[in-house]
């Protein structure tokens, strides 16, 4: 009892679910399950599009926001997912492709007669599945293990993992790689042979999705409230001091890196089923850059802000691209600038502020 | 070897033969059984030989420029030993060497006598017991004090353990008791990155007590302090000195006095003086205060 009283007072984290988090979830499984049905084909394909950029933020912001590694090549481990799942996807399609082949068509285009080793398996879905979280997960793993260990930090870091998505990108636009070069797939027919381009299809995604969110945000709350995740924000804070007190800073880096790199294979592999594409352009720096962006405007280590931060950001984009197509770049550069600058904790920052100004006012 | 030694090991000796089903010598060198006198754990300092630190011809160059120039130094165990010297003598070099920060051109690095500074990383070091504290006062200016306290226990500290961990009632006793030992005791919730300079090297110092180390470096730690904060400090290091060995950098020669008179007297304290790398003088403070080559180099100026 005594034990519990001294921790209140001592800024150890809050629980796992204390009330506004019951209520947040409570409204988010609202959302899901009761509005998502009842809203316009447009509107399901957009919510579920965001929710996946959703998801790319929330381990952008495990990995920038609370270890303050900056990393500008969470596009490709999106990418990698988006395409174990497309491969799948492709074989789903069957024959009922413009050849008629067993192939998918790019093949058939390209007068290849089988298909290559790395598509071994693409026709199970488990497989895939495991594929989604495995390739970001071991790319990952493998590059952080080289890289922090030889104690690459800072910008070196965010500039090698920004040359690492520009060269895989550059690998996927070759036709020999056998992703389909430039046009990558799309077309899908199916998914677990049930017909992909129907609404039950779409709000079911939309739905699944949804909830991997919400999920990936419980696990991603316990991992910031765990000593572990106090370890990672110590290495962001004082990476000597981490290492000095005995800590080995390399498996924490490592691991936090490969699992927010997962979570980015498993938000491309969501994605790709819902907008019917993915091609090598997922791979570019600037989807790369994006991400980053979406956390920053948020707000970085909140959790919550980056999720804001890509409902918003992505809300004002697809916004703009109908009322004016050619200034979204220029505002969304703007808007970076405008965070940096003046909203250094971004959308929740703002927000505390103003509480914190009402709260005064009242008093 | 003393009778109960030699009893000690024949017994240390049988415990071992019976635990391995041996019975034949297991281990011999010229006809005679190897001794099982004293039994050496490799990740376990042996200070039985009653140092706690050597360091032997140390030399660090940076770019041709040598930082350490064939550096010897040893400390013995329960020691406060104070380093004095200029500006660029080599002081903090020297810690980089012993806690793995920098690896050394040549010479030697012990940590008792089985523990081979120079081949180990910065967090093996600090694991088998060698606390340092920087020249800059380094905490987690994001978390709160409580937090900063809480990552430096000593406890398992791999990923599988912390994701898991939870505070163990001693390891919240051992925290309040460091809280109210550096002085912040009513401060626990507050983020740290808010104290005063003062203030911050003390948090550093109790993440050091936290660790629990055998030696603890300390990098010029009042710097910033008010005369006050000093005078607690120096009593605090005193209250130190016999648990734990402490190397001790500091330029404010008041308070190397308050070190070397203080506590207990009748161990008389050596002074170290360090110039361009080497060792200039070592002995008792009214001894090197009295050297003419300090008083050229330092103390004179
Ligand atoms: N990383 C480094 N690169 C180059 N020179 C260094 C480096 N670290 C220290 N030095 C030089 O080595 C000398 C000793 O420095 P230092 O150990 O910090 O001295 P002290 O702590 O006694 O003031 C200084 O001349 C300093 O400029
Ligand atoms: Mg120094």
């Amino acid at each position: 009892m005594s034990t519990t009283a001294t921790l209140t007072t001592t800024a150890t984290p809050s629980a796992l679910f204390d009330n506004r988090v019951r209520i947040g979830l409570a409204v988010a499984l609202a959302i899901v399950f009761a509005v998502v049905p009842f809203l316009p084909d447009f509107y399901v394909t957009l919510l579920g599009k965001i929710m996946c950029f959703a998801i790319c933020a929330l381990a952008m912001d495990l990995i920038w926001g609370y270890t303050g590694i900056l990393s500008l090549g969470h596009g490709l481990f999106f990418a990698l997912g988006g395409y174990a799942m497309g491969m799948y996807l492709m074989r789903q399609i069957g024959r009922d492709g413009v050849y008629k082949s067993d192939l998918p068509d790019f093949m058939v285009f390209l007068d290849w007669k089988q298909l290559p080793w790395h598509w071994t398996g693409s026709e199970y879905f488990l497989w895939t599945m495991i594929l989604v979280v495995a390739l970001p997960g071991v790319l990952a793993f493998v590059f952080g293990y080289f890289a922090f260990r030889s104690r690459i930090k800072g910008v070196y870091f965010s500039i090698i993992t920004q040359a690492l998505t520009f060269a895989a990108m550059l690998l996927f636009f070759r036709n020999e790689t056998g992703f389909g070069g430039n046009n990558g797939f799309t077309d899908f027919k199916r998914i677990l042979d049930i017909p992909i381009a129907t609404p039950s299809m779409r709000i079911s995604l939309c739905v699944i999705t949804g909830l991997v969110l919400i999920a990936f945000y419980l696990i991603a709350r316990y991992i910031v409230q765990s000593k572990y995740g106090r370890v990672l924000q110590a290495i962001r804070d004082a990476e000597s001091r981490v290492l000095f007190t005995g800590y080995n800073t390399l498996w924490y880096k490592l691991s936090i890196w490969t699992i927010s790199a997962m979570m980015c294979g498993v938000a491309g592999a969501l994605y790709v089923p819902q907008v019917g594409i993915i091609n090598p352009g997922e791979m570019s720096p600037a989807a790369s850059i994006e991400i980053a962006i979406w956390a920053a405007v948020g707000g970085r280590a909140t959790l919550i802000g980056p999720i804001l931060g890509a409902f918003f950001v992505n809300g004002a984009k697809s916004w703009f691209t109908v009322a004016f197509p050619e200034y979204w770049l220029y505002f969304l550069g703007a808007l970076f600038i405008a965070v940096t600058l003046f909203l250094p904790q971004g959308i929740i920052g703002l927000l505390r502020k103003l509480r914190g100004l009402r709260n005064g006012a009242k008093a | 070897m003393t009778p109960e030694l030699l009893e000690d090991g024949a017994k240390r000796l049988a415990e071992y033969k019976a635990k391995h089903n041996v019975t034949e010598d297991i281990a011999q060198s010229g006809g005679q059984a190897a001794s099982f006198a004293r039994v050496v754990q490799p990740n376990i300092v042996d200070v039985s030989a009653g140092g706690i630190l050597y360091v032997d011809e140390i030399t660090v160059s940076f770019d041709g420029f040598r930082a350490l120039n064939k550096l010897s130094l040893d400390v013995r165990v329960g020691e406060l030993r104070c380093i004095i010297g200029p500006n660029g003598a080599g002081k903090t070099t020297m810690m980089d060497v012993i806690t793995g920060k920098t690896k050394p051109d040549s010479g030697k690095a012990f940590f008792g006598s089985n523990i081979d500074l120079l081949r180990l990383r910065e967090s093996e070091i600090a694991e088998r017991g060698i606390g340092r504290k920087f020249q800059k006062p380094t905490v987690f200016e994001q978390l709160s004090v409580f937090e900063n306290l809480e990552l430096a226990a000593k406890t398992d500290r791999r990923v599988r353990h912390t994701i898991f961990a939870k505070l163990t009632p001693s390891e919240l006793d051992q925290l309040h008791a460091t809280m109210k030992l550096i002085h912040l005791a009513g401060d626990g919730a507050r983020v740290a990155g808010t104290l005063s300079h003062g203030q911050k090297q003390w948090l550093e110092i109790g993440m050091l007590l936290m660790q629990n180390p055998k030696l603890l470096l300390l990098d010029e730690p009042v710097a910033g302090m008010t005369d006050e904060e000093t005078e607690r400090t120096a009593e605090l290091f005193l209250s130190l000195e016999g648990k734990h060995s402490l190397v001790v950098v500091e330029h404010d020669m008041k308070f190397i006095g308050e070190l070397v008179n203080g506590g207990q007297r009748e161990k008389k304290k050596i002074v170290t003086v360090l110039h361009e790398g080497s060792v200039l003088a070592e002995g008792s403070l009214a001894d090197v205060q009295s050297n003419e080559r300090v008083i050229e180099v330092y103390l004179g100026r």
